[in-house]
């Protein structure tokens, strides 16, 4: 259509980066084109990260970058250059679930599961910077990122339960060690 | 059934059995599949809304280097579609266009990118019709004719019912209140984009994965159109990231990868974008409505004459079920002596509607609801105290036949009123500051399958080994609303055995069998039933071998705490797994299997089909708003929801599918809508989507949903497993009309009409300050002639559930193709 038939067909030689995902260093090869969300989908078979828009209007893509939710959507891959990259399969500690995940396993803050690996993120950033954040500030936190199963309210309590589950095994750390 | 007190898994709030996977994101939708040597497919899509195709050239494009295969209409063979009287889809579009998405072409790739590079290479020559925008210019223009099957011009379908003399009654009521509504189209936006990918196995067969509702008719879809024995055809359906029922017809774009893969030898994925998700729609129906209502000064209702007008869209979808959907569930909710209704489905150039939870009856709900609180105020009597008195009555058969079990309602109504301070606040807040009421039911499970037929619903099989592990086999599909957990929560409870010592297998074709699909909230209940009896008859198996091991009667042999003991001598105990094994050394390999099949519906009239159900679910909704008197802006601080589920299986999910329903109804009652503008004529004058997108089409955030307070009233359905009834579609319907009704009580202005937004709000406060009515609504419901209704008297009036007329109707055009179908996949 109008034109557009005179294009050549876009040749890309892959460029290569190196980063962290999640804890551990990555080498990978990527077409420079692809987005961050692409590369750990499709390179990296990270598939844990999910899309619902590509375009940063739904937040199902987000992941951590440096400790902070960003959009892979709109991330370039090749921007990911010496950054530390958190996806969702790096959330648990070895065979035990992050209590983030624990909570929303446990309180219905799961249903269809598909805009959950963002939203446990993006939680983890919240409760990392702010460890008992007022239901304001969860709300807030997670404006950004759209549920279509839930009403978000059990998605609330899942994160408030984590911080409780995460206080009491503080203390519990902190008795042992005492 | 079971008292609560003596169930030990049913009823207890748990993990899912499905829970972990999701918060690790190793849950594997359609699009996380990633096979060796997997080709990708782009669809070609209308930008044009109505047109003949005049010619397709795919040369340029299949001269791209990634280009594996470029596919038309041609490549196919057959039309299809979900009902069996509206097999009008193509796999691509032959010769004509019908919306602007319409898919006319198919690129396979080596990735992505080549795939779209060569999209942009295709051309393809229209010849315009005019385009019909709405049922209102599909009625004027019938020569603009969408589909040569449909029942005149663009007309789809005409519905026509007399319950007894609804004008008598209206006659004799001490008031008639006529009043039209609109109901404005919106769409289920799942989060997950539909994505497929088809497989070519090396002895021929094929295997599709897919985000469908529905593997078996995905199934039965493909064999028609391609041509393909079923037998030959397994369809997975991956865990759905959202249905809500965009995901429950057959669609273009699983039959087109399935035909690539065959092609080709190579596995072959799509994955929409979210415009594309956006023309794949089959959401809400806009609908039109006028009814005429009698009542009498007590509140009683004495007819009900209801009109409906949908807006179809382009194809036929589930629509003639939608249009159906759009008034054979009024009588269950409140006590209608008579009632008539028509209902008639026009044909539009508009991604195709079809069924968004809810199905149909959240349009005609909020109609009515509005109304009764009207008709209260007139009256002079407490909305919630009108509905109270009209409650139907449990165990009723209505004026059209539809058989209800166990009704909640009353109790729902006094729990929200309760919880709310209803009595202190109704009437009585302060300016800008209301609450209002409104209730509803909903099926649990439609009585009939889509395709008429004599087998079960769902069917279910069980594997016991000597492991003690239990394998439960059944073609329910997950979509999230926990229907894995369900099956797993049965079977649990009647083994008496602990949840993660089952294992289930759902969704398969090849490995599950039969049930129709997650859609109608029929899963729970009729996966339930047929669980339970494959369970029972484990039990019938396990319980004559561990007898004989005891020296005991058969009949003291019971199941509790993943034990299996002698209730004559609870000394005498096998675990579970010994028992299996003793009852594995008498009857060999163990398996078992269950079957479920709803009553037969007692209505006998054609149509009466359409509205049976096992169960009936109810629900009460009070909600607050408040209105910015100078803005029209509105907001919902507080809602109280209040549902008859029968049982709530497991709490935890139980209150995510009513919360759940609260918000996409908050969705559909503030801000969600499908609506379409015209592109200038420069432009070629096309009706396009305003919003395809996540960005215009708003939906609630996080910042949007309220405080949601919400009670299960529990009356047990005999009917249900355990008493169970749906949760998942019907706590959506009384939320529009509730919000409508306490905006009414804020600020005293009506909006007739869905989504309620702050400028419908302000243009109908500047309306009411200059004296005019303080309405926003439809104010005229088109011309129709309506065909001979069936009639078909109230079992009050000596109904026997048969129409004492015979109405002459047009025999469906495509009949002969049915009837090809029927050989196709009966082959």
């Amino acid at each position: 259509m109008n034109g557009v038939t005179a294009l050549k067909p876009v040749e890309q030689k892959n460029a290569h980066l190196s980063c962290k995902v999640n804890g551990e260093p990555a080498q990978v090869s990527v077409m420079p084109c692809k987005t961050l969300l692409e590369m750990l989908r499709e390179d990296l078979q990270l598939t844990g990260t999910k899309h619902g828009c590509e375009l940063g209007e739904c937040g199902v893509c987000a992941v951590l970058i440096d400790g902070l939710p960003a959009l892979s959507c709109l991330s370039l891959a090749l921007d990911a250059e010496g950054r530390a990259i958190d996806t969702i399969e790096g959330l648990a500690e070895d065979a035990e679930l992050h209590p983030l995940q624990s909570a929303f396993a446990d309180l219905g803050g799961a249903q269809c599961g598909y805009c959950t690996p963002a939203i446990l993120l993006t939680s983890k950033a919240l409760l990392d910077k702010q460890p008992n954040p007022t239901r304001e500030q969860i709300r807030e936190a997670l404006s950004g990122n759209l549920c279509r199963c839930t009403g978000y309210q059990q998605i609330f309590e899942a994160v408030e339960e984590a911080i409780l589950r995460i206080s009491q095994a503080e203390k519990q750390a902190a008795a042992g060690t005492g | 059934m079971s008292n609560a007190e003596t169930l030990s898994v049913v009823g207890k709030p748990r993990t899912r059995v499905d829970g972990a996977d999701k918060v690790i994101g190793r849950t594997q939708f359609a699009d996380d599949i990633i096979l060796p040597r997997m080709l990708h497919c782009k669809l070609f899509r209308s930008h044009v809304p109505h047109a003949h195709i005049k010619s397709i050239d795919v040369s340029e494009a299949e001269r791209h280097p990634g280009v594996k295969l470029i596919l038309t209409g041609k490549d196919f063979s057959n039309e299809y579609g979900i009902l069996p009287v509206s097999q009008d889809e193509q796999p691509l579009c032959k010769d004509k266009v019908r919306f602007v998405g319409d898919p006319v072409a198919a690129v396979i790739a080596r990735d992505e990118f080549a795939a779209e590079e060569a999209l942009a290479r295709i051309e393809v020559e229209y010849e315009p019709i005019d385009t019909i925008a709405d049922p209102i210019d599909g009625l004027n223009n019938p020569a603009a004719r969408l589909h040569d099957y449909s029942e005149e011009g663009n007309i789809h379908k005409r519905l026509s019912y007399e319950f007894g003399d609804v004008e008598e009654s209206l006659a004799n009521s001490d008031h008639v209140f006529e009043d039209i509504f609109f109901f404005e189209g919106n769409t289920h936006l799942p989060m997950e984009q539909h994505a497929a990918v088809g497989l070519l196995e090396a002895d021929g067969r094929i295997t599709l994965w897919s985000s469908t509702q529905c593997p078996h008719y995905v199934q039965r879809a493909i064999a028609k159109a391609l041509d393909v024995p079923a037998s030959q055809i397994r369809v997975i359906a991956s865990p759905n990231g959202g249905g809500f029922g965009g995901k429950s017809d057959p669609f273009n774009h699983e039959i087109v990868v399935v035909k690539a893969a065959m092609m080709l030898g190579r596995p072959v994925k799509i994955c929409l974008n979210r415009e594309e998700v956006f023309y794949c729609h089959r959401g809400r129906h806009p609908v039109l409505m006028k009814f005429r209502t009698g009542v009498n000064n007590d509140g009683a209702l004495t007819g009900m004459h209801l009109q409906t007008v949908l807006d179809g869209g382009a194809y036929g979808s589930y629509g003639v079920a939608s249009a159906f959907y759009t008034a054979v569930l009024q009588p269950v909710t409140y006590h209608l002596p008579r009632y008539a209704f028509d209902a008639c489905r026009v044909f539009t150039n508009k991604p195709p509607c079809g069924p968004k939870r809810g199905h149909g009856t959240v349009q005609p709900r909020f109609g009515q609801e509005v109304q009764l609180d009207k008709i209260a105020e007139k009256l002079k009597i407490d909305p919630a105290a009108l509905r109270l008195n009209i409650v139907e009555k449990p165990n009723a058969l209505t004026a059209n036949y539809l058989k209800i079990g166990s009704i909640g309602l009353a109790e729902c109504i006094r729990k929200v009123t309760g919880r709310s301070g209803w009595k202190n606040k109704y009437g009585n807040l302060p300016e800008g500051k209301g609450i209002g009421i409104a209730c509803s039911s909903y099926l649990t499970g439609a009585g009939n399958s889509i395709y008429w037929n004599a087998m079960p619903h769902s069917g279910v099989q069980l594997k016991l080994d000597r492991s003690g592990k239990v394998t439960v086999f059944c073609g329910a599909t997950e979509i999230g609303q926990g229907s894995d957990d369900m099956l797993v929560v049965i079977i649990a409870e009647v083994l008496g055995i602990d949840p993660l010592a089952i294992r289930c297998v759902t969704g398969d074709t090849d490995l599950t069998p039969v049930d129709l699909g997650s859609y109608s909230s029929r899963v729970t209940l009729m996966m339930g039933n047929a669980a339970i009896q494959a369970a029972e008859r484990a039990r019938e198996l396990i319980a004559p071998a561990v007898a004989k091991k005891f020296d005991a009667e058969v009949g003291s042999i019971a199941f509790a705490n993943g034990q299996v003991f002698n209730v004559s001598n609870p000394g005498q105990s096998l675990s579970f797994q010994k028992a299996v094994v003793c009852a594995e050394e008498m009857h060999g390999t163990l398996g078992t299997t269950g079957s479920y099949r709803p009553p037969d519906p007692p209505g006998k009239y054609k149509g009466g089909g359409v509205g049976p159900s096992p169960a009936y679910s109810y629900t009460a909704a009070v909600i607050e708003v408040e209105v910015d008197g100078s803005t029209g802006w509105l907001t919902v601080p507080k809602v109280y929801i209040a549902h008859d589920l029968g049982r709530a299986m497991n709490p935890v999910l139980a209150r995510g599918q009513v919360e759940g329903s609260v918000y996409m109804g908050l969705g559909e009652a503030l801000m969600e809508e499908s609506a379409f503008r015209r592109l200038p004529a420069r432009l070629s004058n096309a009706l396009v989507h305003r919003e395809p997108s996540m960005l215009e089409y708003k939906s609630p955030t996080s910042h949007d949903m309220p405080e949601v307070i919400t009670d299960f009233i529990e009356c047990p359905d005999s009917n249900g497993p355990f008493g169970a009834k749906e949760a998942g579609q019907g706590p959506l319907l009384p939320i529009m009309p509730a919000v409508a009704n306490a905006v009414y009580d804020a600020v005293g202005v009506r909006i007739d009409e869905v989504p309620i937004t702050a400028e419908k709000i302000l243009r109908a406060l500047e309306d009411k300050a200059k004296g005019k009515p303080g309405r926003v609504g439809p104010t005229s419901f088109p011309a129709i002639e309506w065909p001979e209704p069936f009639r078909v008297p109230p079992p009050w009036e000596g109904g026997d559930g048969d129409a004492i007329n015979k109405p002459q109707r047009k025999r469906a055009a495509k009949m002969h193709e049915m009837d090809q179908f029927r050989k196709v996949v009966s082959s």
